[in-house]
């Protein structure tokens, strides 16, 4: 029987992922899908316990603006991406250093 | 095994496997085209999850826009005949620690520490007209700020991206 457990087994597995992604990665583009996978896994906990918990829709409501969010943040991020890109010639967090004192 | 725990250990193998890609690949089509797989796989959990709506808002939103954004994203910041789009990693080994550490945790508590409420749960039943009837009754106003949300980043995306004139 597949239950609650289950989906936050996968969804912690997402999340480290994701922030292992986050960590390690140089590329802003590979940071921000890092990022999408961090959101993903807590959109899978959202529904699970909408699912499995008080049997509400509210989790997957939650879920709905958190997909929302997430498609603004990628706008953004994407367009400082790209001016980063314009300013330094590089898509690389690490040289992105003119705030450097 | 029930044919519900076949489909369910399919799709999270299929999610968890294409997320690892999208971690460890060096190339960044690839991170990006196993991103794909890795959305498709949450679409899946969904549906068995009993989230229709939700599924197919994924597809949409994230297949069809977060992840055509990206791919532009990908290849606008490399030079085009720059064919080899790979990425390099820097403190692989501490951020893997760091990572499976959390996974670690987070099993431990979620999983063996916690006692989840055994709530009624919901039997998967369609959901649309639920969700669409929450949205414009209950929760009008997180919903219309979302809309204004999307409206001023979208503005202030196109705002930073725009070439501003040499003065």
């Amino acid at each position: 029987m597949i239950g609650l457990h289950h989906y936050l087994v996968v969804s912690a597995a997402l999340f480290s992922l994701g922030m292992l992604a986050v960590l390690t990665r140089r590329n802003a583009v590979n940071v921000l899908m890092g990022i999408e996978l961090i959101l993903n896994s807590a959109n899978l906990n959202l529904v699970a316990f909408s699912r499995f918990g008080s049997g509400n829709l509210q989790g997957q409501l939650f879920a709905v603006f958190v997909i929302v969010i997430a498609a603004a943040e990628v706008a953004v991020a994407l367009a400082i991406v790209l001016t980063l890109y314009r300013l330094r010639r590089t898509p690389n967090l690490d040289e992105a250093d003119i705030l450097r004192g | 095994m029930s044919p519900q725990a076949v489909v369910f250990y399919l799709l999270a193998a299929i999610t968890v496997g294409s997320a690892a890609v999208v971690v460890l690949a060096r190339s960044l089509i690839y991170n990006a085209f196993a991103l794909l797989f890795t959305f498709m796989g949450v679409a899946g959990l969904y549906v068995m999850l009993g989230a229709d709506f939700l599924a197919a808002t994924q597809l949409l939103i994230y297949v069809g826009g977060i992840l055509v954004l990206l791919l532009f994203g990908v290849m606008l910041t490399h030079k085009l005949y720059d064919l080899d789009l790979r990425t390099e990693v820097t403190q692989f080994w501490p951020g893997l620690i760091i990572a499976s550490g959390l996974f670690a945790f987070l099993v431990v508590v979620l999983v063996f520490r916690i006692q989840w409420a055994a709530g009624p749960g919901r039997a998967p039943a369609a959901t649309t007209r639920e969700i669409g009837a929450l949205f414009m009754g209950q929760y009008l106003l997180p919903f219309e700020a979302a809309s204004l949300l999307l409206l001023v980043a979208l503005m202030g995306a196109a705002m930073i991206v725009r070439r501003r004139k040499v003065a």
